[in-house]
């Protein structure tokens, strides 16, 4: 079936390049070293490529939203469905035990529901709560003359720090939950060749 | 912004909310969420614009909490020499004259009574032949004591090593003016010149008195061509080079790159020449960052002894890649771990699962 029209596979494509040298190169910016000035790319290129990357991550951000909001794809991402927890927990139940007894998937792939109960509410935090919050506290940092000074007596541009490396972090985290979960498809392979082409093959095809 | 909108804005953030999360009720939540970091912005964009309408006080006052014992000897030479202004009585004429005073002999009370050397009568450095009106022309010639004249090889002064410093500055790109003139006196003014970088409390007050001290002849070429025949060039030009150029300046001082670090002396005096300054990002955005060496020596010092979140913290600096908290390292790495053990132990399962179906 076909699910993930071009414009979202390319906002994946895009998001997921960008995220990628966000990350190797906020990883060499918070793990400098003097005696090791290239700890995977030097400070300095660290600097212009996390900035460069950042901005586009931004526009194509901003693409994503104004997408879900014009395209009925926004309706995936609405949380608050009926029996909302105990669904989570019935979803992850499949991946601990279910999956390995044969069970069948409690929430299939269909065109009304793209994700399962887990991935829905992960998504719905990783894009509309913790990427605003990075992507806010990333502008801090790169306007520290904009950011507050000091708040309850600590630095304003440490605690502006602090959560961005730790949503960067929880994200950088997400990204391998999400690609070792993408091998849970019909095949290992098939949830990957869905992004790029688009379409879905489910266990039951 | 109107009162009445941010006490809406702060009530739909803070409000209490008990209904169950249902789907405007996390749409709520975001909207919240983002309304916060629109007021934080709001407020720090508000900070920023009360700095920059903030006027200076030009006013004179007696403002130095400092009573000299010399008071009212020193008050002699004050009367023409602290302020612009000068008036005296020409015996000769019988009658009131009034002048200019040289700006270079100008010494304000305040910055006097402010400095490290404000209890010394002004006869202490200067001949008390002063004292007489009109001064006789002779004592232009009168030698003038530098650091090394009072604070060299004494006990009291051991511990800040003026020796040293003098060595170093020996080595320094400046001490090759001397013969033009360049003496400690160019840097440290003898009349105004205060320690503050070891009493310090804002270090940004620091750092602004410190460079104002390189840029008194650096961006003023009137002064810099008194010890140099070099060009004039443009401090900012200079430093294109340098991101976030602004921040720079505000938050570190000029010799953190410009001199060579010494641990043995309390401020290194060694300024190199251009071509030896500090230009890789590492050296100071780094864990073992040389700022802990230069600009904060003496508040690293302050930290050990008063706990771990006091001193640097507490001054509101943020160096990219040389603030690291340890505990969230840690954590991060633990949380990693976990997540890849998970992963592994999963994939083992699939691998078993596998095997025994086939």
């Amino acid at each position: 079936m076909y699910l993930y029209p071009k414009w979202i596979r390319l906002w994946h494509l895009v998001n997921a390049i960008m995220f990628i040298i966000l990350i190797i190169t906020g990883l060499s910016m918070q793990y400098t070293d003097k005696t090791n000035a290239a700890y995977i790319v030097g400070f300095a290129k660290a600097v212009k490529w996390h900035n460069f990357a950042a901005f586009i991550l931004v526009l194509n951000y901003i693409f994503f939203v104004t997408g879900n909001l014009l395209t009925n794809n926004g309706k995936y991402y609405r949380i608050g469905e009926k029996h909302f927890f105990s669904n989570l927990v019935s979803q992850f139940k499949y991946y601990s035990r279910g999956m390995f007894k044969g069970e069948k998937h409690p929430f299939p792939v269909t065109e009304e529901r793209k994700f399962n109960p887990l991935q829905k509410i992960t998504y719905v935090l990783a894009l509309y709560l913790a990427l605003p919050l990075l992507i806010i506290s990333g502008i801090g940092l790169l306007l520290p003359e904009i950011t507050i000074k000091t708040f309850f007596g600590v630095s304003g541009l440490i605690l502006t720090d602090i959560l961005h490396i730790s949503m960067g972090f929880l994200l950088s985290i997400f990204m391998i939950i999400h690609i070792y979960t993408c091998t849970l498809g019909h095949k290992p392979t098939s949830l990957f060749r869905g992004i790029i082409t688009g379409y879905h093959v489910s266990d039951e095809e | 912004m109107t009162g009445e909108k941010a006490s809406g804005l702060l009530g739909l953030i803070f409000m209490s909310d008990s209904s169950k999360i249902n789907k405007s009720g996390m749409r709520l939540f975001m909207f919240r969420i983002f309304g916060l970091f629109v007021l934080i912005n709001l407020f720090s964009l508000s900070t920023a614009s009360a700095s920059l309408f903030k006027t200076e006080n030009t006013q004179i006052q007696d403002t130095a909490k400092f009573i000299s014992r010399f008071d009212s000897l020193n008050n002699r030479c004050f009367k023409c020499h602290g302020q612009e202004r000068y008036e005296y009585t020409n015996e000769s004429l019988g009658k009131q004259v009034r002048g200019n005073m040289c700006s270079d002999r100008i010494i304000h009370k305040n910055d006097f009574y402010s400095s490290n050397h404000r209890s010394f009568s002004c006869t202490d450095c200067h001949s008390d032949e002063y004292a007489k009106f009109p001064h006789s022309g002779e004592l232009r010639m009168e030698q003038k004591y530098n650091c090394i004249d009072c604070h060299g090889g004494d006990v009291k002064f051991a511990k800040y090593h003026f020796e040293e410093i003098d060595s170093e500055y020996r080595k320094s790109t400046h001490f090759k003016m001397e013969d033009q003139g360049f003496t400690c006196w160019k840097c440290h003014n003898p009349h105004t010149y205060k320690i503050t970088v070891r009493n310090s409390t804002n270090l940004k007050t620091t750092i602004e008195y410190d460079n104002a001290i390189c840029l008194n002849c650096h961006s003023d070429y009137s002064r810099f061509q008194l010890v140099s025949d070099k060009a004039e060039m443009n401090i900012i030009q200079k430093h294109d080079w340098l991101p976030k150029q602004a921040s720079h300046f505000a938050n570190v001082r000029c010799i953190e790159c410009h001199t060579k670090i010494n641990n043995d002396i309390p401020v290194s005096h060694l300024i190199q020449s251009k071509d030896q300054a500090v230009r890789r990002c590492n050296e100071c955005h780094s864990k073992n960052s040389i700022l802990m060496a230069s600009l904060y020596k003496f508040e690293s010092k302050e930290q050990r002894r008063d706990g771990f979140f006091n001193g640097i913290i507490l001054n509101a600096s943020y160096v990219i890649g040389a603030n690291r908290n340890e505990y969230l390292n840690m954590l991060s790495l633990i949380i990693f771990v976990l997540v890849v053990g998970i992963i592994a132990v999963h994939i083992m399962f699939r691998i078993r699962n596998k095997n025994n179906n086939n």
